[in-house]
């Protein structure tokens, strides 16, 4: 018999294209505003051009919302929660966030596609999470709709009014959900503003409140860009400002509404601590850290961007992780078996490599995937650097891309500390089969989640938020009901 | 600026040392240690990998040559009471032509019988490929002395078995002797000689993730050439996340010893999509080097039809019945 | 020209998912709140009470098993069901109960809102009922509402519908199963409904509905020692008798007190057991 060969690449049965196709999205050459339950042009009439990241080619324009447009909406909101919002039963907004959460589970293929092309991420991901958590969560506060009373938040909690809405460009049918679900089953009316490059899945799910039969006005959006969105925080008709998107915009947001009455709830950026102990089972540490890190593109807030392992496991950890890195299949987003798609911007794409190169210049040691990325499009190869010091760039700023900084750590006390060592508090990974040593961990975590074994896991029964820079407010759960309530 | 570094082309995949080096054990305590550092499968991980290996989706040129690869790497498998030699022929003649109309379906790896029926078996397949495997050692419960469970293989031998599939004692497995699982299989191991010997687990009675992976280092430690998940005859067979951690255990084995060691699946792999998870798992597990019927097989009788099916569905693009295959 | 004749159906019982007829072979007519003629009714025996017991027992580890968002996804399914045969269900109640076509209407749409409120809290009990508890040590201490396991319902003798699901939907929806026995003389919208669990996705044996005569099955469920919990909404006047009964085996027993309604939770904390874990906190 012949000795085999001494390496065995993985993924080696080379997977011939598995596209999915674009027809299903259905998209309009162009989209208005939706105003008081119909598409309306911008007063103006300007539009945007909302690109597919990974070929440059527009996809759809869009109405470019200006401040007068935007009092419109609150107009229109307004007008529905006087007239129909606020005199709808609990158990009528439920059945209609019911019907929502079924039309989007009915039009789910659609809506993947839409967001797939729209957003760049795997066809793989928007399928498989952003679209059917999004229904989840219309249906997680459907059911709230009408058991306001049993939320723990007094025997007669109110709506707010009129809540202002925006979103991020990373996920943003999911995004759209988080806010509208229970700020509407709390019986508030919404102003929407999509991410400047991803308005289109909140159109189409703008096309799902008509087919629901949502009351006019009760949901408005208003797609545009930087100033659409400050004109909606601006708009003294609003009682609520939700915003979900970076420290620094959350920072401006703050400011502008202080002093007002308006309420507010920030979900902001993040610099996730992967925590590794040496005892924790090491194929599925491998999964959860690229999960962590990769998931998305990396672009996710809650990102698991540092990994810091216990050094008497760290060579063997990033050896692991390196071989499986490589084997990530990164391209054209639609097809089935990509697992890291197209960077959503020219802009984010500039900001990724910047931040590297502070990588390389600060003397870390830097791993990129060897893939082949497509020509056209916007790409950045999975990327590690090991040999990071929590001093550098890479381990303090939010890089919002696939690109991981590991750092080590010899005890707990220390891996708590070093986590704890950022501006930010949003989410933290604690990978060890002992149980009282993550929640003694757990418990000394200055972040709003914490995943064990586990990363990058959402459910609309799970209140999600940060503490610190990475903002205020929870989304999710029984929790996620506070923002939109007059408690 | 730094040169940027990319991953080296060398230090891709599996890597496999040229030289073979197995750890040696000087007494249970220590052989159990061993395993122990090896550390945990969480359970839910496991179940989410799979779950995400099991949405690739195979296409054109990659279904036809799965669909060709998985037919090669069946072990044809019949193991009944009601066993005839005219079973067996026609089982034979099937492993050697699957589809007598065809002759570019590849024949399949082996067929599966008890050790009474070895010598028919090797007589009607000849100098054919396929191989002659047998159960032995008191298949399937394992439930005998260490001299029948030899005596079992030493018939099959004689019988002219190419390949041995035995059973561990999931007793002394689950009762923590595990030097006693280690000594039989060594045993069996060294009455087998270069007869392939294939180590069932009987996944299904070991129940958890963990003791599949300490069973599939045992077992491999002990001198199994492939580890196997279950003999058929219990509730719960071959799955995907079980397949999973036996595969990262050899993976892992041979990247420790330089020995590399195979995996088979056995019961519960009826259909075509469930034979292209597995190989998706063990394309982007194992890799290249165990995408062939040397470190891969299915044991299986009702799948290698459905292989046909779709095989014949690939070049005509329409569905086919069943009878248009032998029932065997 | 002739008149068309009716294809009469007969209302059997509904045991593991399946139809079948009484195991005792018997039927019974039921009538119209008018006295004339409804149905032929399958007249359930004390064999059939213990077959459902078992079709329940086994049911109810899989629907626990199932997601709180599953079980919620199913509830509502089952509510779509009733929504698209309302018509049917309407005609029932207004014949049965005796009311006029407006009202049995309101009384079905009322039923049917009520499925879908307790679609809604399948994944919010849990949060509502359980919570973290702040011991004193080093100790991660949490508390959970479970299920009691199988439940007996003796529904509501005189609400068909709504009282029938009031009894069936709250212990299912906190991951019960249910065996119950329809209102004797008005059972056939309680048979209607629970004929469409079966295209709701609801694992066979969740809901079993045995019909007959109230006195001669009820006490055989409630003495049945794999009941978990009894609810004796519809028992009458041997209401005290069953609940003595049910001491035998330690059951929860769920009885009807005035003002229930304004504690629309009562039913949902009857059939649920608090199970608290204790878990170290230490490097």
């Amino acid at each position: 018999m012949t000795e085999p060969s001494h390496t065995s690449p993985l993924g080696a049965l080379a997977y011939d294209a598995a596209p999915e196709s674009a027809s299903i999205a259905h998209l309009a050459p162009s989209y208005g505003l939706f105003l008081d339950g119909q598409f309306t042009p911008a007063g103006s009439h300007a539009q945007f051009a909302s690109l597919n990241p990974a070929t440059e080619e527009t996809l759809a324009t869009v109405a470019l919302a200006s401040a007068s447009d935007v009092d419109r909406a609150v107009v229109s909101a307004r007008r529905a929660y006087e007239r129909v919002w606020s005199k709808t039963t609990g158990a009528e907004r439920a059945k209609y966030l019911f019907r929502i959460a079924r039309l989007i589970q009915e039009r789910s293929r659609e809506l993947a596609v839409v967001e797939t092309l729209d957003n760049g991420k795997p066809i793989r991901e928007s399928r498989d999470v952003d679209v059917p958590l999004a229904a989840a969560h219309f249906f997680y506060y459907a059911g709230w709709a009408d058991k306001l009373e049993h939320s723990g938040f007094g025997p007669h909690p109110r709506p707010l009014g009129v809540a202002g809405q925006i979103i991020p460009w990373n996920f943003p049918l999911l995004m759209a959900a988080w806010k509208l679900a229970p700020a509407l089953a709390a019986g508030n009316t919404c102003v929407l503003k999509p991410a400047e490059t991803t308005p289109l899945s909140a159109l189409v799910l703008a096309e799902i409140f008509q087919q629901a039969g949502l009351p006019d006005g009760v949901v408005n959006i208003v797609t545009g860009d930087g100033t659409t969105g400050a004109a909606l925080v601006d708009h003294p008709g609003v009682d609520k400002i939700a915003f979900t998107g970076s420290t620094a915009v959350g920072r401006m947001i703050q400011e502008r509404v202080a002093g007002s009455a308006k309420r507010l709830t920030l979900e902001l950026g993040g610099k996730g601590a992967n925590i590794v102990f040496e005892d924790a089972p090491i194929d599925e540490v491998i999964e959860g850290i690229v999960d962590g890190i990769f998931f998305n593109q990396g672009h996710v807030c809650c990102a698991g961007s540092r990994l810091l392992v216990q050094e008497s496991v760290a060579d063997e950890v990033l050896r692991r992780l390196l071989r499986r890195v490589d084997q990530l299949r990164v391209g054209d987003p639609m097809d089935k078996n990509t697992d890291v798609g197209a960077i959503n911007s020219a802009a984010q794409l500039e900001r990724i490599r910047e931040l590297a190169a502070w990588g390389e210049r600060e003397g870390a040691t830097r791993y990129t995937s060897a893939c082949a990325l497509p020509d056209k499009g916007y790409w950045f190869a999975p990327t590690v650097f090991a040999d990071v010091a929590q001093s550098h760039r890479i381990a303090r700023d939010e890089i919002f891309g696939p690109v991981l900084s590991v750092l080590t750590f010899r005890t707990p006390d220390e891996a708590v500390a070093k986590a704890n060592n950022s501006k930010y508090g949003l989410a933290c990974g604690v990978w060890s089969e002992k149980g009282s040593r993550t929640l003694w961990v757990a418990q000394r975590l200055r972040a709003g989640v914490i995943w064990a074994n586990t990363y990058n896991k959402f459910d609309p029964t799970s209140p999600f938020g940060g503490v610190r820079e990475s903002g205020f407010g929870r989304e999710g759960g029984r929790q996620g009901l506070e923002a939109y309530l007059d408690v | 600026m730094a040169p940027l570094r990319t991953i080296e082309a060398r230090d891709r995949g599996v890597l496999v040392p040229a030289r073979i080096s197995v750890p040696t054990f000087a007494d249970g305590g220590e052989l159990r240690r061993f395993v122990y550092a090896l550390g945990g499968v969480d359970a839910v991980g496991v179940q989410g990998r799979v779950a995400t290996l099991g949405t690739r989706s195979l296409k054109r040129a990659t279904k036809t040559a799965a669909i060709d690869l998985a037919i090669s790497m069946v072990d044809l498998t019949t193991l009944e009471g009601a066993d005839t030699p005219g079973r067996v022929s026609s089982l034979c003649a099937k492993a050697m032509r699957p589809d007598p109309r065809d002759p570019s379906v590849p024949s399949a790896a082996a067929v599966c019988v008890y050790p009474d029926l070895v010598a028919h078996a090797r007589h009607v397949l000849g100098d054919s490929s396929v191989a002659v495997a047998s159960v032995a050692t008191a298949f399937p419960s394992g439930r005998a002395s260490l001299d029948v469970k030899l005596l079992d293989v030493r018939d099959a031998l004689a019988a002219g078995a190419d390949e041995i599939d035995m059973v561990i004692d999931r007793g002394a497995f689950l009762a923590g002797r595990w030097s006693q699982v280690f000594d039989e299989i060594a045993a069996v191991k060294a009455t087998c000689g270069a007869v392939h010997l294939k180590v069932i687990l009987e996944t299904g009675e070991l129940v958890t993730y963990d003791n599949v992976k300490r069973a599939s280092w045992l077992a491999m430690l002990a001198g199994a050439d492939f580890i196997k998940t279950s003999t058929g005859k219990v509730g719960v067979n071959a799955t995907l996340p079980v397949a999973l951690v036996m595969l990262e255990a050899a993976r892992d084995f041979a990247e420790q010893t330089g020995r590399l060691v195979g995996v088979k699946v056995a019961g519960g792999v009826r259909t075509t999509k469930d034979a292209l998870k597995y190989l998706v798992v063990v394309n982007e597990t194992t890799g290249a080097t165990w995408m062939t019927s040397q470190y891969f097989r299915f044991g299986a009788s009702s799948l290698l039809n459905d292989l046909l099916m779709q095989r014949l569905t690939q070049r005509t693009g329409a569905y086919v019945r069943p009878d248009e295959f032998s029932g065997d | 020209m002739s008149e068309r004749l009716d294809v009469k159906k007969t209302y059997k019982l509904i045991i593991n998912g399946a139809f079948p007829r009484s195991e005792s072979g018997r039927s019974y007519p039921v009538a119209t709140a008018g006295g004339d003629f409804l149905a032929n009714v399958a007249q359930g025996s004390r064999k059939d009470v213990r077959d459902a017991v078992v079709a329940a027992r086994a049911a109810q580890a899989k629907w626990w098993g199932a997601s709180a968002y599953l079980r919620g996804q199913v509830l509502y399914r089952w509510a779509e069901m009733a929504e698209s045969r309302r018509s049917e269900l309407a005609d029932h109640v207004g014949l049965a109960e005796g009311l006029k076509k407006k009202d049995a209407q309101l009384s079905v749409a009322r039923a049917i809102d009520r499925i879908v409120w307790y679609a809604g809290w399948t994944d919010k009990v849990t949060q509502v009922l359980g919570g973290a508890n702040p011991v004193a040590g080093p100790f991660f201490n949490f508390s959970l509402p479970v299920p009691s396991g199988v439940i007996g319902v003796v529904a509501h003798q005189e609400s068909s519908l709504e009282g029938f699901v009031e009894s069936v939907a709250a212990p299912i929806c906190v991951g019960n199963a249910v065996v119950a026995l329809a209102s004797e003389h008005r059972p056939s919208p309680a048979v209607i409904l629970t004929e469409m669990t079966a295209t709701s996705d609801f694992p066979g044996g969740v809901l079993n509905v045995v019909t007959g005569v109230t006195a001669e099955l009820a006490g055989h469920l409630v003495a049945h020692e794999d009941v978990d919990g009894v609810d004796l909404t519809g028992a009458g006047e041997s209401s005290d008798d069953l609940a003595r009964r049910a001491a035998g085996s330690i059951k929860r027993v769920y009885r009807p007190r005035p003002h229930d309604e304004e504690n629309p939770l009562r039913r949902l904390r009857t059939f649920v057991e608090t199970s608290t874990v204790w878990h170290t906190i230490g490097q």
